[in-house]
């Protein structure tokens, strides 16, 4: 069996599982559900075979398609929809079934399976941000559903994770702020066969480093613009075909620039960080790089780039929930089965104690991600809340990640145990910016 | 479908329930700090007004009495935003404004969030209207509810109670007292039963009221049952000892009343960031949620990580009451709300009274009594250390002869 015929058997077992969910039926999502499976057959299992694709538009929209957006609720509400169940039911077994196998040697190798890849983005991880009129599966754009989607994944792993989501940033910044020309050009190749591989930069390599103090410069000469900078821990930088990136637009400020590949002056050298190495971080190096007027994205409008940075922030933040749950999840039933003076280390409190504020932090990391993200869906400003968000997450998150080691002890601390890595995973939060959106 | 902001319906109540922080509770705050042991008259008016807001509405008033499960219809499985919800937002706002002020209202007392959790309709209706403290704690009891000594002794139709009951909240001023008894020590939790007593009847004595840290404008006393008789009709819950069941009926109250301690806990944490950052600001250091915390003024960088904990312990502490309003089990959660939020208000209260130096610290100011204010909340309706047992012993699957 060669790699893509074992990638579809992956496949189908995982849309086979979805297929079998009773839950489509009892919430009757089922046609909702199909429609979605038609597009990742049709897509079907194909390694990322272009490396350097051209990107046109075959039909021009005459105006930019945009996904509504949630009216907000009466009520305090803290169940899911049906929909969102079932996604998170689906994405959960793939990351139980396919994720977590896949990543202690992803971790070593600092890459994560293409078929893998295809896997995750046949399941729709990547268009959630897409208008529906464009090939998207969603009506309505939803950050808490992007929010359930990545801390779903982030608990099979979050390298992996940030590697699978890291094209649908490109393809929600599309989305959310691309003119008819830009989302024409761009967006059909993420509902396409075989989507491209892409990746949303912005932090750079600097101490304390402020996404609204960027070093990367966007000069107008002669009706384009011309780059130079450095972009670092720059998720998928080798394989990517097209690139948001963030720069200091002449007259404008910090700004995004849409950014292909293979445009010259663009180029990338790996660099794997502390964690997050499934995503085959890599620096990102600007050497004057001419793009059209174009590739300006939403019109350098102040508000777009702070809106980017805080829906980034929040997916961050969905990351380090996820990658906690999974640290609490492992903890347990370890600390109930290890056995020291006579008893399960369960049984003391200094070993208990850990294992309730390790979940006592995680809910009210969660819960603050959650209320970020409903606040981006129904309109209301998020700015506070996505700090507020990242603040926690940060402090607690990393918190989380010791904790897990020190509950296992010296086990925690090699590879034979998950929790080494997500001590790594979990100190990304704090650090990163950008790379990924809701 | 997920949202976590405040139901419009209960706007009006939280807007009413801040401007009663604002007009009544912080112009008296320090008088009855200074004045300790003495009745705060003020709030027998706000008392008669609020109980005339809230006949007529459902949405459960502004203290302990809205905690009341009530059965969701059969099959009905929409959301519900309740008394539980209510109760918690509007005291928060009134915890903003004084703790020690929200716990001398009269008819508001834990006593009476104990009758509404698990009164009967009968006992509900005869004690309509009437402000009950809750006495459990004893000298040698604290945590350890199941310890208690006081006695209740079936004899004709009357229970004979004796015992030493302290740290009795409105003990002083409320008209009944929740007295927890046990009907036979071999028994163990199971046999512990908790007890209206009338606070006129002549064997419930008050020994004395304590000089505390804090929350001085509520009365905290001591109490001695000498052959106090109650009518027997005056036990809540069942008279059985069902030793399965174990302490169900009398620690169910503590599901209801623990998300109230962290909704206190949570006010008086709002109360001290806002005050800070007034203070921060007159010092030239405004925070900028814009910028990463590394950006910005140590000062600003650390009021906002104490927001993202204050917003934690909030959120923490709706969920819990939600939960409560939608019927879900809430046990776990009551006991994460009041850890994350009891912890949190020390951490910040103190923090703040450093970053305001001798604005803080000064009686000139109110945050110095907040600080002290705040320590009880980590403590009284189970301690810290009670909530992260109760929290691991569920999370790890253990009983209490695991991890004690």
């Amino acid at each position: 069996m060669n790699t893509s015929e074992r990638g579809m058997g992956l496949g189908l077992r995982a849309l086979n599982r979805l297929a079998g969910s009773e839950l489509l039926d009892r919430v009757g999502q089922r046609g909702r559900v199909e429609r979605w499976v038609f597009q990742g057959t049709r897509r079907g299992f194909r390694a990322a075979e272009a490396t350097s694709r051209r990107f046109s538009a075959a039909a021009r929209l005459t105006r930019p398609v945009r996904q509504g957006h949630a009216r907000a609720s009466e009520l305090f509400d803290l169940s899911l929809d049906e929909e969102q169940q079932m996604l998170r039911e689906a994405i959960g077994a793939f990351a139980a079934e396919q994720v977590r196998p896949a990543a202690l040697a992803a971790d070593d190798a600092c890459a994560t399976p293409v078929e893998l890849l295809a896997q995750a983005s046949e399941l729709g991880m990547t268009t959630l941000g897409v208008p529906e009129e464009l090939g998207g599966v969603m009506a309505e754009r939803s950050a808490i559903t992007s929010v359930l989607v990545a801390e779903a994944l982030a608990h099979g792993d979050v390298g992996i994770a940030l590697a699978a989501l890291a094209p649908g940033a490109v393809a929600t910044a599309l989305g959310l702020w691309g003119d008819a020309l830009q989302q024409s050009t761009y967006l059909p190749a993420f509902t396409g066969e075989s989507p491209p591989a892409a990746a949303l930069a912005l932090l750079e390599p600097q101490a304390l480093f402020d996404p609204l103090k960027l070093t990367t410069r966007a000069r107008r000469e002669a009706g384009e613009w011309v780059l130079t900078g450095t972009k670092t821990l720059v998720p998928c930088a080798g394989r990517a075909e097209l690139f948001v990136i963030a720069a200091a637009a002449e007259g404008l400020g910090p700004s995004l620039f849409v950014v292909e590949s293979a445009t010259a002056g663009v180029s990338s050298e790996t660099e794997p960080g502390m964690g997050l190495r499934a995503a085959e971080t890599g620096r990102l190096t600007l050497a004057g790089a001419r793009l059209p007027a174009s590739a300006l994205l939403g019109e350098g409008r102040s508000e777009v780039y702070l809106e980017c940075v805080q829906r980034a922030r929040i997916a961050w933040c969905a990351l380090a929930v996820g990658a906690a749950q999974a640290v609490l999840d492992y903890a347990i039933p370890y600390v109930n089965a290890r056995v020291a003076f006579g008893e399960p280390i369960s049984n003391r409190q200094a070993v208990a104690f850990a294992v309730a504020d390790v979940a006592i932090e995680l809910e009210g990391m969660r819960l603050l991600t959650y209320r970020a993200a409903n606040r981006a869906d129904i309109g209301a400003s998020f700015d506070r809340e996505s700090a507020l968000a990242r603040r926690l997450c940060a402090d607690k998150g990393a918190r989380i990640g010791s904790d897990g080691v020190q509950l296992l002890g010296g086990h925690g601390y090699v590879k034979e145990h998950p929790v080494e890595r997500w001590y790594r995973d979990l100190r990304a939060l704090g650090v990163m910016e950008g790379a990924l959106l809701v | 479908m997920i949202s976590l902001e405040t139901p419009k319906k209960f706007r009006p109540l939280v807007s009413q329930a801040h401007q009663v922080a604002t007009e009544v509770f912080r112009p008296i705050s320090r008088k009855y700090d200074l004045a300790e042991h003495e009745h705060p008259k003020e709030l027998d008016m706000l008392a008669s007004l609020i109980d005339g807001m809230n006949a007529g509405s459902d949405m459960g008033g502004a203290g302990a009495a809205g905690v009341r499960r009530d059965r969701a219809p059969a099959g009905e499985t929409a959301n519900r935003n309740g008394s539980n919800l209510s109760t918690v937002l509007g005291v928060m706002e009134l915890c903003w404004g004084d703790v020690g002020l929200l716990l001398s209202m009269p008819r508001q007392g834990l006593g009476n969030a104990a009758i509404a959790s698990v009164a009967n309709e009968e006992q509900l209706a005869r004690y309509d209207g009437r402000w009950a403290a809750m006495a459990i704690t004893e000298p040698e009891a604290g945590s350890d509810s199941a310890a208690i000594r006081t006695t209740a002794v079936l004899d004709g139709d009357e229970y004979v109670l004796n015992g030493e009951k302290i740290y009795v909240t409105a003990g002083e001023r409320a008209d009944l007292v929740v007295v927890w008894a046990t009907l036979d020590r071999s028994k163990g939790r199971a046999a512990i039963k908790s007890f209206v007593v009338e606070r006129e009847n002549p064997g419930l004595k008050l020994e004395r009221l304590e000089r505390k840290l804090g929350i001085r404008a509520s009365d905290t006393a001591a109490f001695r049952l000498e052959d106090c008789r109650v009518p027997k009709e005056d036990m809540l819950g069942s008279d059985t000892i069902d030793v399965k069941q174990g302490f169900g009926g009398a620690m169910q109250t503590f599901d209801n009343t623990r998300p109230l301690v962290a909704a206190m806990a949570v006010g008086l944490t709002r109360a001290c960031l806002e005050e800070t950052a007034t203070q921060l600001e007159r010092a030239g250091v405004v925070l900028d949620h814009g910028a990463p915390a590394h950006a910005q003024h140590a000062a600003a960088a650390r009021l906002q990580a104490m927001q993202a904990d204050y917003e934690a312990a909030r959120l923490l502490t709706l969920q819990a009451a939600w939960m409560a309003d939608n019927a879900k089990p809430n046990s776990l959660h009551a006991s994460m709300a009041k850890a994350k939020a009891g912890r949190t208000c020390v951490e910040v209260a103190l923090a703040c009274v450093e970053l305001c130096g001798s604005l803080g610290y000064s009686e000139g100011g109110l945050l110095e009594k907040w600080a002290r204010d705040a320590k009880i909340l980590d403590i009284f309706e189970g301690t810290q250390q009670i909530q992260l047992l109760i929290v691991a012993r569920q999370l790890l699957g253990k009983t209490s002869a695991d991890l004690c």
